[in-house]
């Protein structure tokens, strides 16, 4: 037991050590609120210092009207059309747009000339905005108030709220929980592939650099194995931490800094336009609301759980990899059985665990521990029967210690083996051999 | 010190080790030779508990030979490497440690050899930064850092060179002096000769033969006498290939059953006897001739 300890501290140490490691840890979440920052940074100078632009509007049928705003305005005229694109040409006009005379049950015809293209957000209130009119016109015309349509007008919006056992509500909301489940789940996936490969790398570090010969004279190659998976683990763990950590206060900092700057729900909307495009009913205080009301201890305990199970049942068999082969360069014919099951949960989190966090496929993909780690998270985030958790749960330690075992059978002969090209029948007989 | 039992070792159908007896007293420097591919590294490995034998008995100091006794042995196996972005000094203390000693017995030690052997300015150094000879220095004193009483070498000197294998050759007999039991496996046979108080063979996994180098080399006297005679009386037989150098004719004879005595009265009949010297076979005469023989048969 010492002597696992003294591996784990070194494994931990040397890369912890490490001045990559301190950038990659320091750079990588940086990169997220420097990028966000960037873009709102840019839109934001982009509205500060553009000049007004102007654009020329001749309306054949003298019936629209569009509200000029900070960055554009609009004059009406009666230019004709060869003026009109001349004014454009010059530069005197932003753009020109163009509007002809037309049967209001089939507009058509309007055209907008600019020297350079439009961007989509004037286009979409060009096209709102003219369309508004004509649906007016036209309920005016059949003998309708559009005032009473207005009046009308109702929006709904559903409030998805779950009652547990003890009849406690929560408000949740789909959207929500599909971040939270994508976001985990790619962590985990991306955290297994990473800290895999370095086990395998330092597992043939030892082995082609013959430390390993030294090493097993002083303790056993499932104890090496074994500190070298936790060792590199806890680097995981700290990294993963540590950028908790950054990208919490950074994104606090940042956001903060720019919601000084505009309002609340723009700086939401930049933020994260992903929430509120697919979420336009629900205002700032209903995300409050949906995130306030999610087990965030439940979900934070079962993705360490996950993290790690998943972690263990995998580095297992990237340390056995690496001991069957003496270069990096190698290890590509074994790791094809590690890297499909990976994958399989991973689109299988998009597929089929996001959408329908209760369909059969989604059940066993969350219960076979290969693919529960990644596919688990998608469903936990959604709430899932403490039955599956527990299944799910029992299955994946029962396959974390299966594929140890199996690992370190194949690790114990395989770092002492050289010169041997092994091929999947000699790794099962080293599995089989009782020594 | 060590004593080995009718050791057997196979890895599926080939034999590694067959029967293997060996007694290994304490204090001695005891060469293990054999060929290439002969067992040697397994047996080794046995020893060290990196793997374990199909049956057959080992006993270091008369116990039988279990996980304790892995901080009793110091082990620098042929291929060997140390962690090349570790600092020297980190990498001693991880090997000291993982051998069972303290962290301040570990730091009171690699002090003592680092000074020893003068390179105790390396020591924030890492691995990749030393040259090679730096570097074996500091795989020596990994090996011994926490005072084996039985020490085992596998090709101790491939790869030093000669300044650096000099220094290494008397550390271990200093060691030797202090009670050290040393386990030299290698097939340099003049560093046998010049290190070893005995030997066991190994060939295509049995035991061909042990015994001190004195034992060893006098049982395979090939009972031949190298003469030199001068101022011949009457001719030499030719069948003496005889060199000549002056006056002087120097020559093999096979004692053919006869005395020494019988040989050289019979010698003096021909002329003045300048040299009379029997023919010693050094190591590596015998180790070639055993591995011929063994082939053979």
């Amino acid at each position: 037991m010492d002597k696992i300890w003294l591996v784990i501290q070194r494994e931990y140490l040397a890369r912890v050590k490490k001045k990559s490691f301190l950038l990659a840890t320091l750079i990588t979440p940086l990169i997220f609120p420097a990028i966000m920052g960037v873009f709102v940074w840019i839109s934001l100078e982009d509205k500060s210092s553009q000049a007004l632009r102007i654009i020329e509007v001749v309306d054949e049928n003298k019936m629209f009207f569009l509200e000029s705003s900070e960055q554009y305005a609009f004059s009406f005229s009666d230019t004709n059309l060869e003026e009109g694109k001349k004014m454009v040409l010059d530069g005197n006009r932003y753009g020109f747009l163009y509007i002809p005379e037309f049967n209001l049950e089939d507009p058509s015809g309007i055209v907008f000339y600019g020297e350079d293209n439009p961007s989509i957000n004037l286009i979409s209130y060009l096209e709102n905005n003219l369309g508004k009119k004509i649906e007016e016109q036209r309920l005016f015309e059949s003998g309708i108030d559009p005032k009473i349509i207005n009046e009308v007008r109702t929006r709904v919006g559903i409030k998805s709220i779950t009652l547990d056992d003890q009849g406690e509500e929560t408000v949740n909301d789909a959207t929500v929980n599909y971040a939270l489940g994508f976001l985990t789940g790619i962590l985990i996936y991306i955290f297994i592939f990473v800290y895999g490969n370095q086990i395998m790398q330092g597992v043939i570090e030892e082995k082609s650099s013959r430390i390993v010969e030294i090493l097993v004279s002083s303790l056993k190659p499932f104890q090496l194995m074994l500190g070298k998976i936790v060792g590199i683990g806890a680097v995981g763990l700290t990294q993963f931490l540590i950028w908790v950590l950054l990208i919490g206060t950074l994104s606090t900092i940042v956001i903060g800094y720019l919601g000084m700057q505009m309002p609340q729900q723009t700086a939401m909307e930049m933020a994260n336009p992903e929430f509120t495009n697919s979420m336009p009913q629900s205002d700032v205080s209903e995300i409050l609301q949906v995130i306030s009301g999610i087990d965030f201890l439940g979900l934070v305990l079962s993705f360490l759980f996950y993290f790690l199970g998943g972690y263990l049942l995998y580095g297992a068999l990237f340390a056995a990899i690496g001991s069957a082969v003496e270069a990096p360069s190698e290890a590509q014919q074994f790791m094809f059985p590690v890297t499909i099951p990976l994958i399989v949960a991973y689109m299988g989190l998009f597929v089929f665990v996001l959408n329908d966090p209760d369909s059969n496929t989604s059940f066993w993909l969350s219960v076979i521990p290969l693919t529960s780690p990644i596919a688990m998270m998608g469903r936990i985030s959604y709430g899932v029967p403490w039955t599956d958790l527990a299944l799910s749960m029992s299955l994946l330690i029962g396959g974390f210690l299966f594929t140890t075992w199996m690992a370190g059978k194949i690790y114990r002969i395989g770092i002492l083996m050289h010169g041997t090209k092994p091929s999947y029948k000699v790794l099962w007989k080293w599995i089989r051999t009782s020594q | 010190m060590l004593q080995i039992k009718n050791l057997n070792k196979s890895y599926g159908p080939n034999k590694a080790l067959s029967q293997i007896d060996l007694d290994v007293p304490k204090g001695v420097i005891f060469g293990l030779l054999g060929p290439n591919g002969a067992g040697k590294t397994t047996l080794i490995r046995i020893i060290n508990q990196i793997i374990e034998g199909d049956s057959g008995e080992i006993y270091l100091n008369n116990e039988v030979l279990n996980p304790s006794h892995i901080s009793k042995i110091g082990y620098l196996p042929e291929e060997r490497g140390l962690y090349k972005k570790m600092k020297v000094w980190d990498q001693l203390i991880y090997f000291a440690r993982l051998k069972g000693l303290s962290h301040s017995e570990a730091k009171a030690k690699i002090n003592y050899w680092l000074e020893k052997l003068e390179i105790s300015s390396w020591k924030e150094k890492k691995i990749e930064d030393l040259s090679k000879g730096m570097a074996q220095k500091v795989q020596f004193i990994s090996t011994v850092i926490h005072e084996p009483p039985l020490l085992i070498l596998d090709e101790p000197f491939s790869g030093f060179d000669p300044v650096n294998a000099e220094l290494i050759k008397n550390e271990i007999l200093e060691l030797k002096e202090t009670g050290t039991t040393v386990i030299l496996s290698t097939h340099r046979m003049e560093s046998v000769e010049l290190l070893c108080d005995q030997v066991a063979m190994i060939n295509r996994s049995k035991k061909i033969l042990d015994g001190t180098i004195r034992q060893v080399k006098k049982s395979f006297r090939p009972e031949v006498y190298c003469v030199t005679l001068g101022d011949l009386k009457q001719l030499i037989p030719q069948e003496w290939i005889a060199k000549e150098d002056e006056d002087n004719y120097t020559f093999t004879l096979p004692l053919s059953g006869k005395s020494p005595n019988e040989l050289l009265s019979e010698l003096m009949q021909y002329g003045e006897v300048k040299q009379f010297k029997e023919v010693v076979p050094t190591m590596e005469e015998i180790f070639i001739h055993q591995v011929k023989n063994n082939q053979n048969g």
